[in-house]
């Protein structure tokens, strides 16, 4: 399948307040509870920039700009930072750091780092190896986990402030983590979330949307930080594709499969058997878009 | 499951539709569905808002004439299987468009009975209300659980699109202030 790009051109930047406020579409407006789309909730969106992302939460709900509402965002918040500071290859004294540089063993580091650990091996056993937590960096392989922290850390960080939320009332959430995106919903009354998809050629533009109630949306890309995916098995930079979006019920898994499938270039059996719940868009070096499976 | 949710909300614009249809053949020939002229214009809302007196039917199912009442009627006030105008006053020129709030028939649907009241200003819904719908069941859970979308085939512009986030090639913090999803963001602070 072909998707034709958008041209969003017009929208950005000079008429974003089109984009935030359209006024083509119809507003329907029903009681809480009903099959109606309720579209005068209160929604509040909070932005923090944690392990150098920008994370964007939009929530929805009764009391979204409340200070019970607040305090449970500030909790998921500071769960992302405490992560961070265990997982970052950035941070020298983070326990990752440790372990690249052969301070500390895997058998010894706390159970969630050793649960990344199992989860970064059954990533690469998913992806016929094409996601791996090994990657050679200046002649040597080195534990380097990123690739699946952060949609796991955002995805673990959301789930506990859902159920958080789903303490206080009704909820919908929406985190987007550097354009890797989770959704959940937990009214009948409200739309779809809505999450388009940049196209990579010109990133003022977008290639499709993807209505969501609950799952995430993940793109990998060369767009934003270069060829900054490795084929594990070549130690080379990915360049085989311009971006790949992947759409499923998990952040983390999602998140994982966008990498594998941008480090390489789209050749992907191993995809085929994620059809059931798991959509992938990909994008060619010549701007031309592929649907999988 | 997968679709379940663009089912509903099918099921539910289909319920609309349909029930506008009924209603303009049952009960207010005048709904400007069968209007040679585009509806909706400033126009014509104006003078759909101007109150008239009665709605002729001219159905095939019954021959009634009702009275327009300006009211509200609780959804429990409207028979099965009727389409009432409640509110306002379906303008008696064909060409005119209609304003009014109009019950449809009670369908079924497997999660349930679903009834869809509209609101219509000057030939528009500007407003669409289940007044019963189904029960329990684990119906929400069905609804907000996670099922495969359906990409959008067609071209997604800016201003055809309400768009909460944007899916992208990382962003990074430093970028971050130029992307769109700042914007959106922005909205809602």
């Amino acid at each position: 399948m072909t998707v034709p790009a958008a041209d969003l051109s017009a929208a950005q930047p000079a008429h974003q307040g089109d984009l935030r406020s359209p006024t083509s579409l119809p507003r329907y407006a029903g009681a809480p509870g009903s099959l109606v789309v309720s579209d005068d909730l209160p929604r509040r969106a909070f932005v923090e920039q944690i392990m150098g992302l920008p994370m964007s939460l939009h929530l929805r709900g009764p009391e979204a700009a409340g200070g019970a509402v607040e305090a449970a965002v500030r909790t998921a918040f500071s769960r992302l930072r405490a992560d961070d500071a265990e997982f970052s290859t950035y941070r020298a004294d983070s326990a990752v750091s440790r372990i690249r540089r052969g301070e500390l063993a895997v058998a010894d580091a706390s159970p969630r780092l050793r649960q990344v650990v199992a989860l970064c091996e059954d990533a690469s056993a998913r992806t016929d190896g094409a996601f791996s937590a090994w990657l050679p960096a200046e002649g040597v392989i080195r534990f380097d986990p990123s690739g699946l922290v952060k949609g796991w850390a955002v995805e673990e960080a959301f789930e506990s402030l859902v159920r958080d939320l789903a303490e206080l009332d009704r909820y919908d959430a929406l985190l987007s983590a550097g354009g890797d995106v989770v959704v959940s919903c937990s009214r009948t009354d409200t739309p779809d979330w809505t999450i388009a998809v940049e196209d990579p050629t010109d990133r003022g533009r977008l290639l499709t949307s993807v209505p969501l109630r609950a799952g995430a949306v993940a793109t990998s890309g060369t767009a934003a930080r270069g060829a900054h995916v490795l084929d594990p098995s070549s130690g080379h930079p990915a360049t085989g594709l311009l971006s790949a979006t992947v759409i499923g019920p998990s952040l983390t898994w999602a998140d994982v499969y966008a990498t594998a499938l941008l480090a390489r270039g789209g050749h992907a059996p191993w995809f085929e058997s994620l059809r059931a719940d798991h959509l992938a868009l990909i994008v060619r070096p010549d701007g031309t878009t592929v649907q999988l499976p | 499951m997968r679709r379940i949710v663009v089912a509903v909300m099918g099921t539910l614009s289909g319920l609309v539709l349909l029930f506008s249809y009924h209603t303009s053949t049952n009960a207010t020939s005048t709904i400007a569905l069968g209007s040679p002229k585009p509806i909706g214009t400033p126009k014509a809302s104006t003078k759909a808002a101007t109150p008239s007196s009665t709605t002729t039917t001219t159905g095939p199912s019954s021959s009634q004439t009702s009275t327009a009442a300006p009211t509200t009627a609780a959804p429990n006030d409207v028979a099965p299987n009727a389409a009432t105008p409640t509110t306002a006053a379906p303008s008696t020129t064909a060409q005119a468009a209609v304003s009014g709030t109009f019950t449809g028939a009670t369908a079924s649907t497997r999660w349930g009975d679903v009834q869809v009241q509209i609101t219509v200003s000057g030939g528009k819904i500007t407003q669409a209300q289940a007044v019963q719908y189904p029960q329990g069941n684990g119906r929400d859970q069905e609804i907000n659980a996670y099922a495969l979308p359906v990409l959008a085939q067609e071209v997604t512009t800016a201003q055809s699109a309400q768009i909460d986030a944007v899916s992208g090639a990382t962003v990074t913090s430093d970028g971050y202030i130029q992307s769109l999803q700042s914007a959106l963001d922005q909205a809602h602070l």
